[in-house]
């Protein structure tokens, strides 16, 4: 009862579970996918150390139901390196060790991954809004901040080197 | 925390939605941006059998204009109510109090829709409801009909929509030219509900006030509107001491819970200064 099939782009794959309906995205990345890069911190929507892309949108996947999903295009920290290559965003929280214990680094990693997009070249007021959805509890907030500064430069001069 | 087992639904219509609702009866609940009614499941407070998901309804979200009327979907998504151009030329009470609702990942989700709907008095879409004069579109077998926001918000988790019925969207008028407005949250961090809020929309002719609406959110059983703190306003070039006496009268009708956030003295405090500095800032903008 209550189980649906589901198909979704996940990370670039073509993907058809067979899903219960009741099952939170984070469970299904989880312990259907083997993907445990979203991690579980509140499971209440305040920590944000769950947060993917869906539908090029940040959101966090303990508040939202895989069924919801179907037809959609997800992306999990999983899916940021290329061929093995870090994304700028990793490379910057990397040089400028935009971590400490490192728990919530893969929501931080996708949400500024996203928040990059909407605003290429934040101020740091800017930066700090748009990763309030996303908590650090080892309050590492300085060399998050510098990190996001460091990809938003390097992401800029990626685009001006293919342009 | 998962949810319990429920049936998924995801009507493509709201006709089919309001079929599902009326053939499924108590036991469905509406999906909007799950972010009030996923964490109540989670906790069970909520169980209900069947979910029906109208995120793909695309009919339910964006904003139109016909003459003075703007109307809003009702899943339109708090980030989208931030980015929309013509709420922030016509409304922009609206974006400027959305930025102050949850996070941004929340937005993304979240709906004025569902903020109404839900009936929480710690919402803030209720009071911006009130102090826009908003319109109710509602949905239901017998078709669609109006309610005002002043006879839509009947108690904590208690609205006039019946099991059957969709809020389908929120229609608010253009403010007047050089109508001024604010609203001020008081929360402990980012994404915690408001301590005190106050909304308030004012236009003035000839220098006294034509126009003022003065609504709280959750500073009792639903969101509030301060009618005598108004009266204080209407019709008079406003004083630093009529402020003052409108506050008065404003704390006079709170009734708040307490909780973790105050107590029922220091809430209504709080209240006080939030509706003194929405006056203010209010009219700082009126022209």
């Amino acid at each position: 009862m209550a189980k649906q099939i589901v198909k979704m782009t996940l990370n670039g794959q073509q993907v058809e579970q067979l899903v219960d309906s009741r099952t939170l995205l984070v469970h299904f990345l989880r312990e259907q996918m083997n993907l445990t890069g979203a991690h579980i911190g509140c499971e209440t929507s305040q920590c944000g150390a769950c947060t993917v892309d869906i539908d090029g949108e940040s959101v966090k996947a303990c508040t939202h139901l895989a069924v919801q999903c179907d037809g959609s295009d997800v992306k999990t920290v999983e899916g940021l390196a290329e061929n093995g290559v870090l994304h700028p965003v990793q490379e910057a929280f990397y040089e400028e060790h935009g971590l400490q214990c490192g728990y919530c680094t893969p929501g931080m990693l996708m949400r500024s991954y996203r928040f990059l997009q909407e605003n290429p070249n934040p101020t740091e007021d800017e930066i700090r809004t748009g990763i309030s959805g996303n908590l650090c509890r080892c309050t590492g907030y300085q060399n998050i901040i510098k990190a996001v500064q460091s990809a938003a430069t390097k992401l800029q001069d990626k685009e001006t080197a293919s342009a | 925390m998962i949810p319990p087992s429920f049936e998924y639904h995801r009507p493509s219509t709201v006709e089919e939605a309001v079929g599902l609702l009326s053939s499924l009866g108590s036991e469905a609940k509406i999906l909007a941006g799950g972010h009030s009614l996923l964490p109540m499941m989670k906790l069970r407070f909520a169980m209900p059998e069947h979910l029906v998901d109208i995120n793909r309804i695309s009919e339910l979200s964006g904003v139109s204009v016909v003459g003075d009327d703007i109307t809003i979907g009702a899943m339109t998504t708090e980030n989208a109510v931030i980015a929309d151009p013509i709420l922030n030329e016509k409304v922009p009470l609206l974006p400027e109090a959305a930025k102050l609702i949850a996070d941004p990942q929340v937005r993304n989700r979240g709906t004025i829709g569902g903020d109404i709907a839900h009936g929480d008095p710690a919402n803030d879409h209720p009071a911006l409801a009130l102090a826009c004069d908003a319109v109710m579109t509602v949905v239901g077998p017998a078709g669609a009909r109006q309610i005002p926001a002043s006879e839509f918000f009947l108690g904590t988790y208690w609205t006039a929509l019946n099991d059957d019925d969709i809020l389908t969207a929120i229609t608010v008028k253009a403010f007047p030219d050089g109508a001024g407005y604010s609203y001020r949250k008081l929360k402990r961090k980012t994404g915690d509900w408001a301590t005190a809020a106050c909304a308030v929309v004012v236009a003035l002719s000839g220098g006294k006030v034509s126009h003022i609406r003065i609504t709280l959110t959750n500073l009792g059983p639903t969101a509030i509107r301060a009618h005598d703190a108004e009266a204080v306003l209407s019709g008079q070039a406003v004083t630093d001491e009529l402020i003052k006496h409108a506050a008065e009268k404003a704390m006079a009708i709170c009734d708040p819970a307490e909780d973790l956030r105050g107590d029922v003295e220091y809430k209504t405090a709080m209240a006080g200064q939030m509706v003194q500095r929405a006056i203010a800032e209010a009219l700082s903008r009126a022209n």
